[in-house]
């Protein structure tokens, strides 16, 4: 980083502190310097949730830190404070003890509320399966509006630049991987995740061979994807967009290299985009069949 | 006639002469104490030199200087050497030395148990270190050795049996401190008018002997899933690899209050010392800590929000674990009443004590913020949890060794520490850490995970900063050792016997340094002298 650079961060700095703290931004992916958590692009965001925690946490700070610092300031020896006798007091002890009471209580209640929506997959108009695999993520189109999808899956991994990149001294420029002027180095993948807008979505999330995590920011959840239990989570995505998260548990060598991307596009276009893969399916189904034929037969 | 006997025994009990008979064959609760201390130094130094590797690779975008599961091996490793290398063997070695000091007693309750359970270390940690030289390479599935990954790896078996080691050792250990607590007290020292410090490592003590045999027994089952073809893990096998989380954060999550009570225990017995005041409300902070402990076992699925539990097991964890700040602030606002109306000097302990409380404090706060199930579904797993963690073991647990090491270097040594430079190490420390630390809560909460050898480009900035603080933070590190070298070998300045002005408590009043065998005779307890004044308000 250069001197310029510390500039950059600083101005950045400021102006992100502003964004972040006035009410978030919509930000969906990781930006350069970026301080806060965003709002997200899903109708479920625990951002409100945190930004009361923090501040709660702050205000808190501020009380107990200044109280340290007047009592240091005040009490010192070199001012010539000589000690004080009392080592108790009951009406204090109750006063510290039943206020932090009464805060968790209310953030207990705010975060209850977030657990219950965040856990009610009911009403999901779309089923979508996804299998973490080291180091590659699996996605099948279950259903979608009640009606089963025809055999839509694929693997999304790495893409092949960001791949070359991140070999160990590569000497490729990170900075050089963008797509529509977003750097996307280990943020990109051969194949996203495409997904309708204004739909509920209800992910049902495995593990193939060890555990993973699989996490977008955007959405505002992360659920790890476990061998042998089917965990679910729901989303409902309110702005086309791309939503770029990685694998979030560690789950080997290649752990930092297993990025996702969600692509959110309007829902016909999806509608669109669901039917010609199916047509695909179909075709490749007809070609393996016309394949599998020949073979069997002589030896039946 | 009795008398007499007495006198011998007096004569020919001094330190060995020999360096072996002395060191290694050791029984002498001071010896083994300064055994542990220098051990857990070592150690300190080579989980640092893992944790440059982090940084240095993580300095900037791309792979620069190490394959991608060698990163694993570091990331792993650090946790590993820095928790049961460093942070338990140092505050081990505390107890050895200050405990039977602080009680009145002549030595630890078991002295021979004592040698063993130190010795049995250095081979642990061989044994784990050697791993990192095998085929195979070292552990790399982090220091939660979740399953199914960490049974791809080739030396588990070495590891599971260095983890056996470290806990038996950790077991014998916390044994003869809760004999010595419990039975070597001195006519007159009440459980209610122990140091803090007694108190935190009596119930330390106890979490040690709880959950030291749930990791062996998880890390068994995982030795015979690897080898005798056991299902306990394997779904394939009718297994479950949550239960290993289960039943490793029962271990675990007690286990890192195991690295803060004693903690706990030493800022306690430091901010009365320099404040000249008796800690305030010493009945609430043992009751405190005793909660604190209580609490660490019914809230171990925290750790665990992200894998799939029902919403009922959720909002019981969520609540319970939002439930510690409870007593961790009573702790806090003890602290500052200290303080509060004190005569306050500021020497390198208390700079440390001081900032301790600071810091430790923001790690509890992101603490209570990870505790808010719906909004750890965003932090778990990311570099927030990252700064969290180190706050509180690094600017916890860490720290607070630094400080005891100061205050009780004198009574140690018999010569003072250079304050100079102490205070130098201090202001290094504390503000390379914040460097260090800070911008990784930024970096988590913008979507970087943990435990990545690389990452975009958005997340540089924050990276290259973290990376200066880490290089500044191993740095300042060596001016503690230089620190140390010195006053024990090179400093002219004899120490008092009360090191300090507003020192209290048995430690002292045996001459500094502390004689080979003290308290021969029991002394006689003064509630004057305690460092908590009168109990009974």
């Amino acid at each position: 980083m250069t001197s310029g650079g510390i500039g950059r961060l600083v101005s950045a700095w400021t102006a992100g502190v502003v964004l972040a703290l006035s009410g978030g931004v919509a930000r969906a992916n990781p930006e350069p310097d970026q301080l806060n958590m965003t709002k997200g692009a899903a109708e479920w965001s625990p951002y409100g949730m945190h930004m009361v925690a923090l501040w709660v946490c702050v205000v808190i700070g501020i009380v107990v830190f200044g109280a340290m610092f007047v009592a240091m300031f005040r009490f010192r020896k070199s001012r010539g404070a000589v000690a004080e006798k009392w080592t108790h007091s009951t009406k204090l002890e109750i006063v510290w003890t039943v206020i932090p009471v009464i805060i968790l209580i209310f953030l207990a209640k705010l975060a209850t509320g977030g657990l219950t929506s965040f856990a009610d997959t009911t009403g999901s108009e779309m089923t979508i399966k996804v299998t973490g695999y080291q180091w590659k993520w699996r996605y099948d189109y279950v259903e979608y509006k009640g009606k089963p999808v025809d055999r839509v899956g694929f693997m999304s991994k790495l893409e092949e630049t960001s791949d070359r990149t991140r070999q160990l001294k590569s000497n490729l420029d990170p900075e050089k991987i963008q797509v529509d002027g977003y750097k996307t180095y280990l943020l990109d993948v051969d194949k996203p995740l495409v997904v309708p807008v204004g739909v509920k979505i209800r992910f049902i999330i495995v593990g193939g061979d060890v555990i993973h995590s699989w996490w977008v920011p955007a959405l505002g959840w992360k659920m790890d994807a476990i061998p042998g239990i089917a965990n679910s989570a729901w989303t409902n995505l309110k702005e086309p967009g791309v939503y770029r998260g990685q694998c979030a548990e560690l789950c080997g060598q290649d752990h930092g290299f297993m990025p996702i991307v969600v692509k959110a596009v309007p829902k016909a276009e999806f509608e669109q985009w669901l039917a010609t893969q199916e047509d695909e399916a179909k075709v490749q189904k007809a070609a393996q069949t016309a394949q599998a034929t020949p073979v069997t037969a002589p030896q039946g | 006639m009795a008398h007499d006997a007495t006198h011998d025994h007096h004569e020919h009990h001094g330190a060995p002469q020999g360096f072996f008979q002395r060191w290694v064959m050791s029984t002498n609760h001071k010896d083994i104490g300064t055994l542990y201390l220098v051990f857990a130094l070592l150690m300190f130094f080579i989980g640092g030199a893992f944790a440059m590797v982090i940084r240095a690779e993580l300095f900037k975008p791309g792979m620069q200087l190490v394959q991608p599961y060698f990163f694993n091996e570091m990331t792993t490793m650090h946790a590993l050497v820095m928790i049961f290398g460093a942070i338990m063997p140092s505050f081990v070695g505390l107890a050895n030395w200050m405990i039977p000091l602080m009680v009145g007693a002549p030595d630890m309750a078991l002295p021979r148990m004592n040698n063993l359970s130190f010795w049995i270390m250095p081979f642990a940690f061989t044994l784990l270190l050697s791993t990192l030289f095998m085929p195979g390479g070292g552990p790399a599935g982090g220091w939660t050795m979740y399953p199914p990954l960490s049974l791809q790896g080739e030396s588990i078996a070495y590891v599971v049996f260095a983890v056996h080691l470290m806990g038996i050792s950790s077991i014998m250990g916390a044994i003869n401190i809760i004999a010595t607590i419990l039975n070597m007290r001195a006519p007159g020292m009440d459980l209610l008018k122990m140091p803090v410090f007694v108190w935190s490592w009596l119930i330390t003590a106890f979490l040690l002997i709880a959950v030291m045999p749930v990791l062996a027994g998880a890390v068994t089952m995982l030795l015979t899933d690897k080898y005798f073809h056991t299902n306990f893990f394997n779904a394939a096998g009718g297994g479950d690899p949550v239960l290993y989380q289960h039943i490793f954060w029962f271990f675990g999550h007690p286990e890192v209050y195991i690295m803060i009570l004693p903690a706990f225990g030493i800022i306690s017995e430091i901010i009365p010392t320099f404040a000249r005041k008796p800690i305030f409300g010493y009945k609430a902070m043992v009751f405190a800590i005793a909660s604190i402990a209580f609490l660490s076992f019914i809230v171990w699925a925290h750790h665990m929000f992200a894998v799939g539990l029902p919403m009922g097991a959720e909002i019981f964890f969520m609540y319970a674990t939002m439930l510690i700040a409870v007593p961790t602030g009573v702790k806090v606002f003890n602290w500052v009443s200290t303080m509060w109306g004190g005569s306050m000097t500021f020497e390198t302990p208390m700079l440390f004590s001081i900032a301790f409380v600071i810091l430790f404090t923001i790690g509890g706060f992101s603490g209570l913020m990870l505790a808010l199930a719906p909004a750890d579904f965003q932090y778990h797993d990311t570099y927030f949890v990252v700064a969290h963690f180190h706050y509180v073991l690094v600017t916890g647990a860490a720290f607070s060794i630094m400080a005891a090491a100061y205050y009780w270097l004198p009574k140690w040594s018999g010569n003072m520490y250079s304050e100079t430079w102490g205070k130098i190490h201090f202001w290094s420390s504390v503000i390379s850490v914040n460097v260090l630390f800070f911008p990784q809560h930024f970096l988590g909460l913008a979507g970087m995970p943990r435990r990545i050898p690389d990452y975009n480009v958005a997340f540089a900035n924050f990276n290259m900063i973290s990376s200066i603080g880490g290089f500044w933070f191993g740095a300042s590190q060596l001016i503690f050792l230089g620190v140390i070298v010195h006053c024990v070998y090179f400093s002219k300045k004899k120490a008092a016997d009360r090191s300090w002005e507003g020192a209290k408590g048995l430690e002292w009043t045996v001459p500094s340094p502390a004689p080979h065998h003290t308290f021969d005779v029991p002394p006689v307890i003064h509630d004057d002298e305690l460092a908590h004044g009168h109990t009974d308000h």
